[in-house]
């Protein structure tokens, strides 16, 4: 057995290899994301291969702009990703980021993807789409069928308070007010055929199980499904159900987006602009259509065959910051009507 | 009792340094309003409140029953299988409950292995016609939970059973109990503070649970502060929440010592010899190593099956993913120096509440534990502001006298980290040394003090030398929480920097979680190694008892 000083002894040796500093590099940027690394991965190295900038990077999934408020002037953060612009929006509502003048990026996202003061930017787009079982036509189905009273019991979501359901409810208040905003989720409700929660990949397992006939999901679970990229098992999940790109009857495809800001006192400013600007540059942007399976921002590239079979997205025309000003109603909501219980 | 004073300023400073955190997240409350708390009465909080609570209540009776039914088995028994379940039941303890959730979600799924084969067997096409109950609920969320957190009861009731009742059972016997009786009227009420240190460890494990109570669809309320946090960007809204949660927490806690304190569970200085178990062969034996095997099965075997399985489907799709190596040494490091400081301090809190036992000492050992109370996210969250001022102070100091930038020095590095985990398990590692403290007898304190040996003296040579396999056991259960902590890890982790916890995280939250079953399994393989010897340190402290 391990005595008390050989413990100590192996953790002082362990605090010592833990506290040693880093190799330093030359040029480097400090990435903040809340995308899980592995996904950006192939963008960063392509990145670092181009410039010869390394870069750094924290996945931190919640609290990142108290993690970086709480730094403060030294921070070292330079660039801030977030997924969901409701995120990206709250960063700036900190007060955490700082405006970027840079015509690389004016030109390469259109201004509906963008901040009007420059202050962050869209990356990629993600849409919210509509799983089902194949053998239903599903023909121009809008956000508002959902609620229709045949999907009793056959209708599968995640949690309501997810920020991908708060949006999507967000943009459903934008669109018809709150009043018709609550009785549409009132009537997802009713039509759960299992309680709210998992993640989209289980809406399409579930609809493989039976369990249900459509249900919610995001855009980019299917290509990773599909491809292949996820293993035999999941292309199976993937190939086991239809989608379908729904749109507002007054509108288009609800989108989110992945995206990103400078952060307020980035040490590395130059380098920081200099990622941002090649993250939207064609190169990166088909990194991002053909193995994140996301739609790109930048008109220059095209999304993968695998995304674009789903049919033409036509993104709901509302601009992002008008959707997020009805985030925290659209929260409230859901916990009100209890759309997990 | 001038060095007790000593003692008790070292456990102030403790208590101040586990406070501090939850401080700050008092300011972050006081910064917001009440305008949240109507929307919350009406509409969250009673459904919330009604979960948590059941959850609770299921969890709380799965583990006391299985923890302290197991613990009995294999103390008042002896049959064939007896040594390998004696430390088989400690192995949920390497397991993080999120993984046992996914694991389980697969395994009974409709288009899972045991649903298929089941309706293959019954000759049923369509999971439609064959509905089995979803894991998906209040109840399998108590089901997981409960069958992989008994073994914080299993443990301190085990090594109660091991240590103490001897002579009281055996003069129960003598005056003819049979061994329901000796169970239920002896050996139970007697390891009453090691279920209570057991259980209160397995609630406070399940209130703050994030992962696997939002992936099986229960709401509790810790789910509730998170949305509050995240989804609204009320921080304030979600400190009042996370300290109303918490002052509910340390209410019970304290209702439930004080329900004991009047009474006394030392033998004094007589022999404390373990227990004669009674042999039971043929079908007993074999129906007793069943009985004690089913918590094994659940809460290790069929998760950790599963978890090769997928990692053998991974590693020949995918490969070995990268940087594992350089995961697993952060992991371990991390989690040995945090166990080191958790340990110093487990002793400072539980010995000044000895040798002090004034009210300040005692009020500090409680408020020493209160940090496993809180989840987390939100104990981290409460870190970051006072290590931010501090930082900030700390760095214009130096730099005014040395000049230069030196950036932060606490945020973002393995200091951080080991101070979150030190907040967070100190409640652990002060938990089971009390409880050894607790066997030994204040008598034998007098003695050493009478012969002229300060308070400290009497620690290094007469406790610290009893206490040993409490310590060792306190410190590998530390040890194996580090290593498996995750939301304090993802939140104040240096850049570049991953823990196998983090690595797998990553993986799911790509949400594709089997991606992540190989550093899955390597979590609980290196969990493994402690609770192993964990067993090993509550048998040779039964035997080498005088």
């Amino acid at each position: 057995m391990m005595t008390l000083r050989q413990f100590l002894t192996f953790a002082g040796t362990a605090a010592t290899f833990l506290f040693a500093a880093s190799p330093a590099h030359a040029e480097t940027v400090n990435l903040y994301t809340t995308r899980e690394p592995g996904l950006i991965q192939p963008l960063l190295s392509a990145f670092t291969r181009e410039t010869g900038v390394d870069v750094r990077t924290i996945f931190i999934k919640d609290g990142l702009a108290e993690r970086v408020a709480a730094e403060g002037e030294r921070s070292p953060a330079d660039v801030l990703m977030t997924v969901d612009f409701g995120n990206l929006i709250d960063l700036v509502d900190h007060d955490l980021v700082q405006a970027v003048d840079s015509e690389v990026l004016r030109a390469a996202v259109p201004a509906a993807l963008r901040d009007a003061g420059n202050r962050w930017f869209a990356l990629s787009m993600r849409a919210r789409l509509v799983y089902a079982a194949k053998d239903l036509d599903l023909e121009g189905l809008t956000y508002e069928d959902l609620a229709d009273p045949r999907w009793k019991g056959r209708f599968c979501m995640r949690s309501g308070l997810h920020p991908y359901s708060t949006a999507l409810i967000a943009a459903y208040i934008a669109h018809h007010g709150e009043a018709a905003a609550e009785a549409w989720l009132q009537a997802l409700k009713a039509n759960l055929a299992r309680k709210a929660g998992g993640g989209d990949r289980e809406v399409a397992r579930d609809i493989l199980g039976q369990l249900c006939d459509i249900g919610v999901g995001n855009s980019y679970y299917v290509g990773r499904m599909r491809s292949g990229a996820g293993g035999p098992e999941q292309q199976k999940w993937g190939d086991a159900i239809q989608v379908v790109l729904p749109r507002f009857e007054n509108g288009g495809t609800h989108v989110n987006i992945s995206g990103a800001a400078v952060a307020r006192h980035a040490p590395n400013r130059d380098q920081a602009v200099r990622l941002l600007e090649y993250l939207v540059s064609p190169a990166a942007q088909q990194i991002y259509a053909h193995v994140d399976f996301e739609y790109p921002v930048n008109e220059a590239a095209e999304p993968d065959p695998i995304t674009a079979a789903y049919g033409t997205l036509q993104p709901d025309a509302l601009p992002l910051t008008e959707i997020a000003r009805h985030r925290r109603t659209a929260s409230l909501m859901a916990e009100r009507i209890g759309f997990d219980n | 009792m001038h060095s007790g004073r000593g003692w008790s300023f070292a456990s102030l400073l403790v208590a101040a340094l586990v406070l501090l955190p939850l401080i700050a997240l008092g300011a972050a409350a006081l910064r917001g309003d009440a305008s949240l708390w109507p929307h919350l009465l009406q509409h969250v909080l009673p459904p919330t409140l009604h979960q948590t609570a059941l959850l609770l209540l299921g969890v709380g009776a799965l583990v006391i029953v299985v923890g302290t039914g197991s613990a009995w088995l294999v103390s008042a028994y002896d049959f064939r299988g007896r040594a390998l379940l004696d430390w088989a039941l400690l192995l949920p303890l390497a397991v993080p409950t999120y993984i046992v959730a996914y694991a389980y979600m697969d395994l009974l799924h409709p288009i899972g292995p045991l649903q298929s084969g089941l309706r293959a067997v019954l000759g049923i096409d369509s999971p439609r016609d064959l509905r089995l109950p979803d894991i998906r609920s209040l109840g399998g969320c108590i089901f997981v939970l409960g069958f992989v957190l008994y073994p914080y009861v299993y443990l301190t009731t085990r090594a109660l059973f091991l240590m103490q009742s001897a002579t009281l059972i055996e003069a129960a016997r003598t005056l003819g109990a049979g061994p329901r009786t000796v169970f239920v009227r002896v050996a139970l009420p007697l390891a009453r503070p090691a279920v209570a240190v057991g259980a209160s460890l397995a609630l406070m494990e399940t209130i703050n649970d994030i992962g696997a109570s939002e992936f099986l669809g229960v709401r509790t309320l810790t789910i509730s502060i998170y949305s509050t946090w995240v989804n609204r960007a009320d921080l304030a809204g979600a400190a009042q929440i996370a300290l109303a949660m918490l002052a509910v927490v340390a209410a019970l806690l304290l209702i439930e010592r004080r329900g004991r304190r009047s009474q006394r569970y030392n033998t004094a200085a007589q022999r404390a010899r373990p227990m004669t178990p009674t042999r039971l062969s043929g079908a007993a034996g074999v129906a007793a190593f069943a009985l004690g095997s089913v918590p094994v099965l659940l809460g290790f075997v069929a998760p950790a099956l599963y978890l090769v399985e997928r990692s053998i489907a991974r590693l020949r799709f995918a490969g070995l993913p990268p940087s594992l190596l350089d995961a697993t040494l952060n992991t371990v490091a991390t989690a040995a120096a945090a166990t080191v400081v958790i340990v110093a301090l487990g002793v400072t809190v539980t010995y000044a509440a000895r040798v002090a036992p004034g009210p300040l000492a005692q009020a500090s050992a409680r408020i020493a534990g209160l940090g496993y109370a809180v989840p987390g996210t939100v104990l981290a969250i409460g870190l970051l502001a006072p290590l931010g001022a501090f930082d900030r102070w700390a760095g214009d100091l130096i730099e005014g006298f040395v000049g230069g930038s030196i950036g932060l020095l606490t945020l973002g590095s393995g200091a951080a980290l080991i101070y979150a985990y030190a907040a967070r398990f100190l409640a652990v590692s002060a938990g089971g040394i009390e409880s050894g403290f607790a066997r030994i007898a204040p008598s034998i304190d007098h003695a050493a003090r009478t012969l002229g040996e300060t308070a400290g003296g009497v620690l290094r040579r007469v406790h610290l030398p009893m206490l040993r396999p409490a310590l060792a056991a306190a410190a590998l259960l530390v040890f194996v929480d580090c290593m498996k902590e995750l939301p304090a890890t993802l939140l104040l982790r240096p850049l570049d920097f991953e823990t196998l916890a983090t690595t797998l995280y990553g993986e799911a939250a790509r949400g594709t979680y089997e991606d992540g079953a190989v550093a899955a399994l390597i979590i609980v393989l290196a969990g493994l190694l402690p609770v192993l010897l964990l067993a090993r340190v509550g048998r040779r402290a039964a035997e080498t008892l005088p």
